[in-house]
């Protein structure tokens, strides 16, 4: 089994191999000691990494924010106030678990068009603003909040807005932080959405730039440069997996036990 | 005595559909109406940019009955599902019992086998494609050092689903192990121990401990790994394209191709109206399956 964790390893040593020879070794496995920066240097040159940097941070972090907000809202409702419809409203919301926004990217493709979303950050970032899966974290914690801490809040005059921000917040942190690394990776990595949205570098995350990068090569791929290109995309999910290792384990963990 | 606001129906009332109107709104838009528009137009004959859609009944469905492609797409996918879930499944099992023993370096371990899931697939599939390409790549290097000529994984129909069900395996398994690690945090000790004392084989304790206690896990796991198998095909798209000759095509590239490249909107929909099938029945089996969960605790 030792020797399976290094198997495992072995795909990203060597593209962090072919990233730093330079590009005229990459197709053969001397073990001579040139190594460049060069291919990292080309590979920034020759696309708008930085620009897809900025889009993808816009998009996943705007995509979080607003998340964050409706959940917490809905997730209040359901874990405190008994209204017409409830049950049916929950399991409406059950329907997205059910159904992966994924699956849907035609009709979705056509209702950007309508609104016309179409090519704009917006439009990548709107379908994930409601999340049923935020909605039952939240819920299942806010639950588990003991009733008199909200009693006190009202006491001190707290309307609902407040008290939720004061009480039920913080007793959350830990299933934001979780539902937070779950929600980020998984935008960050999202390709097949964002590339059927956008058609300009203007708006274009990450995952689509890189793959756009690598097919722009005429004969064949410059492997060196890809990989260059390639490890600068999955570098900082690799720095904030390494330095909050703890986190992210324990936040997919926790995704689980729903 | 106060009267808060609580107690007074017409306010909670408002108060709950406005806070849920955030949500629901965007629900309805990306979710619900999509659905239903979807499942309109799957019985309407249109092509993007043209103005008339005709009313042609089931013969969207009828095409697909006798479409080798669409078979043919069926077909992998569930190959596709049959080699990643179990596969996944019984890895990540394995990895959790390994890294939850007694052994060095645990949280290294834990990290070599958990890492790929932070890549996001399109960087995996950039990886892959060149550890696949033939004559340089990494592994036909490594065939090579055994006199063994080049083998074109992606451009031969019989091997590049196995191609796709190797990475996608590397990618999710260390994924799965960690449910299997919170699984296996949740088995009381004394069980193992009552095993040891009666002299229980290492094999007999998993069978008849482990992996029956593990059960819950299990089916959580095979529930997000064959919704994956649907769901998930950045891979195909750069690596494969559904090639050689649709051999790696999959139900949601084939949506893809008919929507964005023929632009038959008709179609189009009908397929995913199919593909909405299979995640209901996907659903109807999770349901069933937390029944019995229910049962067994």
């Amino acid at each position: 089994m030792y020797f399976l964790a290094l198997l495992w390893v072995i795909p990203l040593l060597w593209l962090i191999w072919t990233a730093i020879r330079p590009s005229q070794l990459a197709t053969s496995l001397s073990f001579s000691v040139d190594f460049t920066l060069d291919n990292f240097i080309d590979a920034w040159q020759k696309a708008p990494f930085a620009q897809y940097y900025l889009n993808t941070f816009y998009i996943v972090f705007g995509i979080l924010i607003v998340q964050l907000i409706t959940a917490t809202l809905a997730a209040y409702v359901f874990a405190r106030l008994n209204f017409w419809g409830k049950k049916v409203i929950f399991i409406l919301i059950l329907v997205q678990l059910m159904i992966p926004i994924d699956v849907l990217i035609f009709p979705n493709y056509n209702v950007l068009r309508d609104l016309s979303l179409l090519n704009t950050k917006l439009g990548i970032m709107i379908p994930y603003f409601a999340t049923a899966f935020g909605i039952f974290l939240l819920r299942q914690r806010f639950k588990s909040v003991p009733y008199e801490l909200e009693e006190v809040a009202k006491l001190e005059g707290c309307g609902i807005l407040e008290t939720i921000w004061k009480v039920y917040v913080p007793l959350a942190k830990p299933t934001y932080i979780a539902f937070g690394l779950v929600s980020v990776s998984y935008h960050w990595s999202s390709f097949l959405w964002p590339l059927i949205v956008t058609d300009s570098a203007q708006n274009r995350p990450l995952t689509v730039g890189l793959s756009l990068f690598a097919q722009s090569f005429e004969t064949g791929a410059q492997w060196a440069e890809v990989s260059a290109a390639t490890f600068m995309v999955i570098f900082p999910l690799l720095l904030a997996f390494f330095i909050f290792q703890k986190e992210f384990i324990s936040s997919f963990m926790q995704s689980g036990i729903k | 005595m106060k009267n808060g606001w609580r107690n007074s129906t017409f306010k909670v009332n408002f108060y709950s559909w406005l806070f849920l109107l955030p949500s629901l709104i965007f629900l309805t838009i990306f979710t619900f109406y999509p659905i239903l528009k979807t499942i309109y137009q799957s019985f309407f004959q249109s092509m993007q940019g043209e103005h008339d859609s005709v009313f042609i009944g089931l013969d969207n469905y009828k095409y697909l009955m006798e479409d080798e492609v669409f078979w043919e797409v069926i077909k992998n996918n569930i190959w596709y599902a049959l080699g990643t879930v179990p596969t996944s499944i019984i890895l990540a099992m394995m990895m959790a019992c390994f890294v939850n023993a007694k052994i060095r370096a645990k949280s290294w371990i834990r990290t070599f086998f958990f890492y790929p899931t932070v890549i996001p697939t399109i960087a995996i599939a950039n990886i892959w494609l060149f550890i696949y390409t033939p004559g340089y790549g990494l592994i036909n290097h490594i065939l090579s050092w055994f006199g063994i000529g080049s083998v074109n994984f992606l451009g031969q129909s019989e091997t590049v689903m196995a191609a796709m069900i190797v990475m996608i395996v590397w990618k999710q398994a260390g994924y799965f192990m960690i449910f299997y690690l919170a699984g296996l945090q949740n088995i009381p000790t004394n069980l193992y121990e009552v095993a040891k004392i009666e002299g229980t084989s290492a094999w007999n304790t998993f069978k008849t401990i482990t992996f029956p206690l593990l059960m819950p896990t299990t089916l959580f796991v095979f529930i997000i790994s064959l919704t994956n198998a649907f769901k998930l095909v950045d891979h195909i798209i750069v690596m494969t394209q559904g090639g050689p000759n649709n051999a790696s095509n999959l139900l949601l590239y084939y949506i893809y191709q008919v929507a964005f490249r023929f632009w038959d909107k008709g179609l189009a929909s009908a397929l995913t109206v199919i593909m909405l099938m299979i995640m209901v029945i996907i659903a109807v089996i999770q349901f069933f399956s937390l029944d019995r969960k229910i049962h067994y605790s």
